[in-house]
């Protein structure tokens, strides 16, 4: 369908343009209009973004799930010195493309009544991060992919400092110092494999194919590289310990901002280790699985034990999240293939799930004005229909099966299993404690008595917030029981990533 | 004769026309201030493009005192532009403070000309005649503001320790002749290719680097920067954290990769303490600064250390990476200071970081060149200061000072913290204050810097030519 087109560059580069054009709207509306140009950005926005999703949607179609290799391959020379504009998708990527343009519309919906002050300003930084969250996925050079990782910072940055809640200086400060300092670290080994590719191959270059297939790092330094390159993925995943950042930025973030940060930011970090832990450095990872495996279990556990005794909604999803990260990280390191698909079903499920968690605290917040659980009970009386859409969600999160949760977290510990039981058996503990902060969340928030008088005239959802979660609701109950509409997307190129690697670490092993 | 001429028409025209500009000022009947500055805008493009214009001839000349080569004129092309912008920012500044004087624009030429002349220098002799043109120009325009205490106190200062470093430089060059019998670049290093690294050579040797130090404001011979950068008028400071410190740089670069080629071990040491440091006093001591100048000052020292780890590398690479890092700095700075010269209220300039709140609301167009700058001296891609990073680390890297560049990293994150408190308070405080409209030149000139930093320099039809060129002018060093 898009022979010879510049599809990814335009999917990428299309929010951009609408930023521009946004920009350049604002400056010559007439003066004294402010209203209606606020009124209007937002729908520019949706318009952008809607047709980015429709791009990736055809994009996604056009894919041929067969071929492991990547497609939609752009390459033009930009830099020199071996580093180039080079853009593709395989199984791995493409589905993150559709994640991001599926959960940007939604957000920029949803933020159309929320955000209050500076509307145009917010969607112009809304469109730049899809570019940089798109530009992430589909960066086939390693600068390039550096470039975009790290300029998500900026906008994320300006987001949740300008619309946030009332310690955002603070929360903004973390998120950005935190994931600097773990991607400047990345920033170093990069260099160092530049270098390194000038020694092996001739020529320095960052061209992703070429470094995944041909360049041999000797072991001792894989082990480096990839601790810096874990650093910088660590903290943007988030695992423990380095999670702190999270809940501080998640709870000060608008809601929106809460739901692109769970949903793809968060993403990143699981992406990172596919792409380039286990294909630059296979002997390292190996090596190092058993401690990826200790701080997942940890996580697991240790999060969803700390879920339980928040305060604050948005508190809780945000450590719940990086359970669920847990389970990532868990599944991609087992290194076969149920883990690293139920890894990557598990980041695709868990940006459905949580992005949809967060769009319903952010119904209660933009009525209530406050996440305290002790402030709310008894909302079923009051909001049935937000009541069985919190249900789904909860359930999901919790893994029910029938929901996208459930395969994402079976498919994982049935690879964790093969490795060693005793590490699905603590993963499968994380399970139950889901349940129990999950459940606990839903009794206290929509069950019990309604003691609190001000909820007496809260309002059931309106049609924007239906049609804002319905979408989420119909792809994790779909995702629930039909898994190969992703798992026939994404095998070819992890069993081709598997075999990659198991033939790296066999060469090594002799 | 006529070969000398078309070598050195560069300085020759920055001569010619400075002296005219001078004793025509001086004997005109009325204030010409305002066409002077033109004409001397006139006079800095055209020495930065001669060179080129001219088909970029290499040679010596004066028995071998000053070499012209691509290095040259890549220097002369980069101190030309930002000397002229320089120029221009301050016509502004000046008219409204009624301090316009025609001798501004004379000592910028005479400046420039004495860069000039550092970066052509083959012998200690013009090293240090450059150097010394260009600064007693600097510290004149350093208390051009005469009747300011500030003013006239940061003119002393930066004199008195001026000239401590030109003692420290010039008792170098004497040890350096001492031990090797020669001014002349050339011979120096044949001597010290044929007797090694002798404890004479060697002493002189750091007493150059330590004298240069203080002209790049490399840690620890900082400590002259912040109240020399606060106390001059603001277009002084623009002027003198963006060219003089590129040319002090290019000409630490040609001296230690000419006389000290052989003996990189030993240098390298030096400058891999004063990177450090440099680095680490610049993002520390920024940390908790109020005053926008000073802030530059300190975020100035650190730049330099990032520099002076692509130099430190010792190979032709790291010349390289140093003058795309420098190229990229320069640009930004001059950048920074066009939107620091709009910081102005009705009563006059403000130079708080405290009077940016807010500024999202009331100046839209400023917030945003400024944050594209900040994040740009953070070195967050996708904006210029990243690769400038890149390409200062990379050498660095090859030549196996991977600890180095962790510590530089680590450092530019230590950095990033108050860099992004410039944008919170931007974006995130309530203004109590609106800056007056800023004239036409200022924001022009902060608009299209922003723009060469991002995202025009990114587009591969000017980043490739540009890269070649940068990396012509290195290898003429070699």
């Amino acid at each position: 369908m898009f022979e010879g087109l510049p599809i990814l560059s335009a999917i990428t580069f299309i929010p951009l343009a609408g930023a521009l054009a946004l920009m350049f709207v604002a400056r010559i509306w007439p003066k004294g209009d402010d209203q209606g140009l606020e009124r209007n950005a937002p729908r520019v926005a949706l318009i952008v973004s809607l047709v980015v999703f429709l791009l990736a949607l055809a994009l996604t179609i056009d894919f041929d799930s067969a071929d492991a290799g990547f497609q939609f391959v752009e390459d033009t020379s930009w830099l020199g010195g071996g580093i180039d504009y080079r853009l593709g998708v395989d199984g791995i990527s493409i589905l993150f493309v559709l994640l991001t343009a599926f959960l940007t519309p939604l957000c920029i919906l949803a933020s159309e009544k929320s955000i209050k002050t500076r509307m145009i300003d917010y969607m112009v930084a809304f469109l730049i991060l899809e570019t940089l969250m798109i530009g992430t996925f589909v960066a086939l050079d390693l600068i390039l992919f550096y470039l975009f990782f790290e300029a998500v910072l900026i906008p994320m940055f300006i987001i949740i400092g300008v619309w946030g809640g009332k310690n955002r200086v603070y929360a903004s400060y973390k998120f950005f110092l935190y994931t600097l300092l773990g991607s400047v670290l990345m920033l170093a080994a990069i260099l160092w494999i530049y270098n390194f590719s000038g020694q092996q191959l001739g020529a320095p270059t960052t061209n992703m194919e070429r470094l995944i297939t041909e360049l041999k790092i000797p072991g001792g330094i894989q082990t480096w590289l990839w601790l810096a390159f874990f650093a910088s993925f660590a903290v943007k995943m988030p695992m423990w310990p380095v999670h702190t950042w999270l809940p501080d930025a998640h709870v000060e973030a608008p809601t929106a901002g809460s739901v692109i940060l769970a949903g793809i930011l968060l993403k990143l970090g699981g992406y990172g280790f596919l792409r380039f832990s286990l294909t630059l450095f296979p002997n390292a990872s190996v090596e190092l699985a058993p401690l990826i495996f200790w701080m997942s279990i940890i996580a697991i556990i240790y999060t969803s034990l700390v879920a339980y005794r928040q305060n604050d909604i948005k508190k809780l999803i945000a450590y719940s999240s990086v359970a669920h990260m847990g389970f990532v990280t868990m599944g991609i390191f087992t290194f076969n293939l149920q883990g690293i698909q139920g890894g990557i079903y598990q980041m695709l499920s868990h940006g459905i799930i949580s992005g949809a968690l967060f769009f319903c605290v952010g119904v209660i917040y933009d009525r209530m004005h406050t996440r305290e659980i002790a402030f709310y009970g008894g909302l079923v009386k009051r909001m049935p229909v937000y009541a069985a859409f919190l249900m789904l969600f909860t359930m999901a999160n919790v893994g029910l099966p029938g929901t996208s949760g459930f395969v994402g977290e079976i498919l994982t510990m049935v690879g964790a299993y093969q490795v060693s039981p005793w590490i699905a058996a603590g993963a499968a503990l994380g399970m139950i404690l889901s349940a129990m902060y999950a459940l606990h969340l839903y009794r206290e928030v929509i069950f019990g008595e309604q003691t609190n008088e001000k909820l007496d005239d809260i309002l059931d959802m309106n049609r924007r917030e239906v049609l804002i979660l319905a979408p989420l609701a119909i792809l994790t109950i779909v995702l629930g029981v039909y898994p190969s509409l992703i798992t026939d997307i994404t095998s070819a190129s992890v069993e081709n990533l598997i075999a990659n690697f198991n033939a790296a670490t066999a060469v090594a092993g002799n | 004769m006529l070969q000398t001429i078309s070598l050195f028409a560069p300085q020759l025209v920055l001569a010619f026309f400075a002296s005219q500009l001078l004793s025509t000022g001086a004997f005109a009947k009325k204030d010409i201030s305002v066409g002077v500055r033109y004409f001397a805008v006139g006079v800095l493009v055209l020495y930065a493009v001669i060179g080129f214009l001219l088909g970029q001839p290499t040679g010596t000349a004066f028995k071998g005192a000053l070499i012209v080569d691509s290095y040259s004129h890549y220097m002369n092309f980069f101190l030309g532009m930002s000397a002229a912008a320089a120029l221009m920012f301050s016509k502004s500044f000046f008219q409204t403070e009624k301090l316009d004087r025609f001798e501004f624009s004379v000592l910028v030429l005479y400046c420039t000309l004495g860069m000039s002349i550092m970066v052509s220098a083959n012998t200690l002799l013009a090293l240090y005649i450059g150097i010394e043109m260009q600064s007693l120009a600097l510290y004149v325009m350093a208390a051009f503001n005469r009747d300011s205490l500030r003013a006239s106190e940061s003119g002393l200062k930066y004199f008195v320790l001026g000239a401590l470093s030109s003692g420290l430089l010039l008792y170098g060059a004497s040890l350096i002749y001492g031990f090797t019998g020669s001014l002349e670049f050339a011979r120096i290093a044949q001597v010290i290719t044929a007797d090694g690294a002798t404890p004479g050579i060697i002493a002189g040797m750091v007493f150059l680097l330590c004298g240069l130090a203080f002209k790049i404001s490399a840690a620890p011979f900082h400590m002259w920067t912040p109240d020399v950068y606060e106390g001059s008028p603001t277009p002084v400071t623009g002027f003198f954290a963006a060219a003089p410190k590129f040319a002090a740089m290019a000409l630490i670069a040609r001296l230690l990769v000419g006389p000290f080629g052989d003996i990189t071990t030993q240098w390298q040491q030096v400058i891999i303490v004063l990177a450090v440091l440099s680095m680490f006093v610049g993002a520390i001591g920024a940390l908790t600064q109020t005053n926008i100048k000073r802030l530059m000052a300190y975020s100035s020292i650190a730049n330099m250390g990032y520099a002076l780890v692509a130099l430190s590398a010792g190979t032709q690479a790291g010349v390289k990476g140093m003058l795309i890092f420098m190229s990229i700095y320069t640009i930004t700075v001059i950048g920074i200071f066009a939107c620091i010269l709009q910081m102005r209220i009705r009563n006059g300039m403000v130079e708080q970081i405290s009077d940016l709140a807010g500024l999202s609301k009331t100046n839209r167009g400023l917030a945003i060149v400024l944050t594209i700058f900040m994040f740009s001296v953070m070195g967050i891609p996708p904006l210029l200061g990243f690769f400038g990073k890149f390409f200062a680390f990379v050498p660095a890297m090859e030549a196996g000072l991977a600890w180095l560049v962790v510590i530089a990293l680590v450092a530019s994150v230590i950095g990033a913290f108050y860099y992004l408190r410039l944008v919170k308070i931007m974006w995130g405080d309530e203004n109590e204050q609106e800056f007056v409209q800023a004239p036409k030149t200022l924001r022009g000139l902060a608009v299209i810097t922003a723009l060469l930093i991002f995202p025009l320099l990114l587009l591969p039809m000017i980043s490739i030519p540009a890269q070649s060129l940068i990396s012509q002018a290195a290898a003429s060093l070699f």
